[in-house]
């Protein structure tokens, strides 16, 4: 059992779990990930590391609430614990001093790309950050980007906050500025966001790097249940991955391969509502 | 012949029938198909064993079990005795009872089958487990602590059997398994109506009573390194049991479509996951109303007989051999057809079609014909050119063999590898090119059987406690 020292909630449905894991946080690196399973029915969910505390022995993960397993791990509060949570599993972020490089966050992406840039910055880069939501309410970790990067731009999809604009309009204004240059682009977010920022930094033949959230199930290269076909080659995020080129992502395929489940979770999500509802109706207060 | 010197017996000609679910009800559940024997039966069918003094069946068992001494103590009702018998070779009978491919072991051998039909020596092995389950494990006696320590990564048929052997030994052993749960491939891979889980938490119960440590979430290769183990750890020695976890694909386009899943895939969201019972049980699994298994192994056997439980209208075994090559244990076979899984013999697909949503609509397919035997003595499948056809088809599953995982290979030092990828290790010891490392089981010799996996679990314990008498480590 893996218990839960910290709950925040970044955004109206974006939480903050810090979660006491020794032997994950001992070997975590940026760009890894974690798999997780709240009960004993539970399913087996992969959540990418947001940061890690080797001294605390801590994992932290953030994650939205969008189908039924994210939103009953969301009505799990500090001292309560998880059942299973496994890691790191991945291959962690190649980090080296590229001189100046981009690290793009949309939505809840912003928390994987996080520790990556803290890396990047670590290891010498100038790192210029971006990060973008929907709108204002949902977007969070301002200060520890700003932290993490030399230099950090906001924008909003509804220009609620700062500014309006995609993250792929930030971008374009940052590669097209003078002396800008940038070696390397790391963009996490929703699949449209990457594929958008890798339209785009293709056209400038900047080399981008997305982290692919697939649907895993045992998350150590057995099932193939995660594969994407990346230069042409199936690949497993799993194990080769989550981080690829996306200039050479088959983002086509990837949407529909995870779109695969839509309808049975759609209809765990209904079940999982009117349980709740159920419960609020006639357990009274 | 050792049957002609005995006095005359009746022999029954048949073994004795052992009761199944009716088909047509089974195929549409998952509990177990096979419901073992009745004392009576079991007692009859042990009276079918001629006692053979030379007992030929033995040559046939992997691990070498005792066959005529645990049969005739069954035939005499001293059913403690038997398994005791049974255990001294075998610590997962239960298991092997119901797994393993007897036609082509024990039972290929034994002397009543050149004749008749062979003695059922996995049923009445089945039985003494199963009696013993029900009426309470007696704890087996271990020898005192000799202060050594040693891990065992994975914890499938081959880690089990050689942490049990281990622990009996007196060393402190720690199984580290990466998935939830412990049992690997018995847990993940073969399904529920051919191996109950609760048999499989049954033994490994009774691997924890021995004082074995599981540690489950584990992922060697990324939590830790055996190197790790070894030098932080403080393990005298490893063991590496991690099977045959990396799915093979046919290279052929639309492999990737919505609807096409590894038999790892499938077989792992329902048995380990529990899909067939969501919603209560979270993970899903997308089922269409005909489903194309490629293989023909007791995977494929199992994926389409799973097909069929989870609702498919057709589930067709697609395999580009015949009939008389099929890889998969006989019953298997005889159990899927009973239940009404259709066979495509000959058959190979070249191309997986689907929809603009990537939903898998068919297979384009080629006919094939025998040639000449090939270097696994079966005859070569050769494609008759020109004979494309389409099946239509709307989820496939790809059963056509595992190779193995290379997590703990390309993180350990040192370790010898196959061109395949398979840890090299002694047949006759189980060591690897790495000082005080061990492998056995599908890592060494690729997908195989269960028994052969115990085997090498077996004879890989032997060969660590005489390292760690000798050497071990200090």
């Amino acid at each position: 059992m893996y218990r839960i020292l910290k709950k925040e909630t970044l955004a109206p449905t974006i939480k903050l779990f810090e979660i006491e894991a020794p032997l994950v946080a001992k070997k975590a690196a940026a760009g890894q990930f974690i798999i997780l399973r709240i009960h004993d029915e539970g399913e087996r969910i992969p959540l990418t590391i947001a940061d890690f505390d080797r001294k605390r022995g801590t994992i932290t993960c953030v994650f939205q609430e969008v189908g039924k397993t994210t939103k009953q791990l969301g009505t799990l509060n500090q001292g309560d614990t998880i059942k299973d949570f496994v890691g790191p599993l991945g291959l962690p972020t190649h980090i080296e001093n590229y001189g100046r490089v981009l690290c793009v966050g949309g939505g809840v992406g912003v928390a994987p790309v996080h520790p990556i840039a803290r890396a990047l910055k670590q290891a010498g880069n100038e790192v210029i950050g971006v990060i973008g939501a929907r709108s204002g309410e949902l977007l969070f970790w301002e200060d520890k980007m700003r932290q993490a990067c030399s230099e950090l731009r906001v924008t909003t999809d509804d220009g609620s906050y700062v500014r309006k604009g995609f993250v792929t309009d930030v971008l374009r204004e940052i590669i097209e500025e003078e002396n800008k240059d940038p070696a390397l682009c790391v963009a996490i977010g929703p699949l449209p966001m990457m594929r958008a920022v890798c339209n785009l930094t293709r056209e400038y033949n900047l080399k981008t790097i997305v982290s692919l959230n697939s649907i895993m199930v045992d998350g150590t290269g057995m099932c193939g249940c995660c594969r994407v076909t990346v230069n042409g080659e199936t690949r497993f995020a799993c194990v080769d991955g989550p981080e690829f080129d996306g200039h050479l992502v088959d983002f086509d395929e990837m949407t529909r391969r995870s779109a695969i489940y839509k309808s049975p979770e759609k209809q765990a999500l209904e079940l999982f509502n009117a349980g709740i509802n159920h419960k609020c109706s006639c357990g009274g207060e | 012949m050792t049957a002609e010197r005995r006095p005359p017996k009746t022999i029954a000609p048949k073994k004795n029938p052992m009761k199944t679910q009716e088909p047509g009800k089974r195929s549409r559940n998952f509990n177990e198909v096979a419901l073992g024997y009745s004392e009576e039966a079991v007692v009859a069918e042990a009276n079918r064993c001629l006692q053979c003094k030379n007992a030929p069946c033995r040559q046939g068992c992997p691990v070498e079990v005792d066959i005529p001494a645990f049969i005739k103590m069954v035939a005499e009702r001293d059913f403690t005795g038997a398994i005791k018998k049974i255990k001294e070779k075998n610590s997962l009978p239960a298991i092997c009872g119901r797994v393993c491919p007897q036609e082509s072991q024990c039972e290929k051998y034994c002397t009543l089958g050149k004749k008749y039909e062979p003695v059922a020596i996995g049923r009445i092995e089945r039985y003494c487990a199963d009696r013993e389950l029900a009426t309470g494990v007696t704890p087996q006696e271990t020898m005192p602590s000799t202060g050594k320590k040693v891990a065992i990564i994975g914890s499938g048929p081959a880690g089990l059997t050689c942490a049990a052997d281990l622990a009996k030994l007196g060393h402190k052993v720690t199984v580290f398994e990466a998935l939830h749960v412990p049992g690997g491939v018995l847990m993940y891979g073969i399904p529920e109506f051919r191996l109950p889980k609760q048999v499989v938490q049954t033994e490994v119960n009774n691997l924890k009573n021995l004082g074995v440590e599981i540690l489950v979430n584990n992922v060697v290769g990324k939590s830790t390194t055996v190197d790790e183990l070894m030098s932080e750890g403080g393990y005298d020695a490893v063991f590496i049991g991690t099977g045959a976890g990396l799915p093979y694909f046919m290279r052929i386009q639309g492999e990737n479509a919505c609807g096409v899943y590894t038999a790892n895939e499938f077989l792992t969201r329902t048995n380990l996951m529990k899909a067939y019972l969501f919603p209560d049980c979270d993970t899903p699994i997308r089922i269409g109303k005909k489903v194309a298994v490629l293989g023909g192994g007791n995977v494929a056997m199992d994926s389409a007989r799973t097909a069929l439980r989870l609702g498919a209208e057709e589930s067709w075994i697609v395999y580009r051999r015949s009939r008389n090559e099929l890889p998969a244990r006989q019953e298997e076979i005889e159990h899927a057809e009973e239940e009404g899984v259709n066979f495509a013999f000959l058959t190979s697909p070249t191309k997986i079609l689907h929809d603009q949503d990537y939903w898998v609509t068919a297979m384009e397919c080629l006919r094939y014909e025998l040639g000449e035997p090939d270097a696994s003595g079966r005859r070569r499948p050769v494609p008759i050119s020109g004979s494309e056809f389409i099946m239509d088809v709307d989820t496939v599953v790809i059963a056509i063999g595992q190779g193995p995982n290379p997590l703990v290979p390309r993180t350990t030092s040192g370790l010898e590898l196959t061109q395949k990828g398979n840890i090299l290790a002694d047949p006759a010891t189980g060591a690897t090119s790495k000082p005080g490392v061990y492998a056995g089981g599908d890592i060494v010799t690729g997908a195989a059987t269960v028994i052969l996996a115990m085997g090498a679990g077996r004879t890989a314990a032997k060969s660590i406690n005489a390292y760690l008498q000798g050497n071990g480590g200090d």
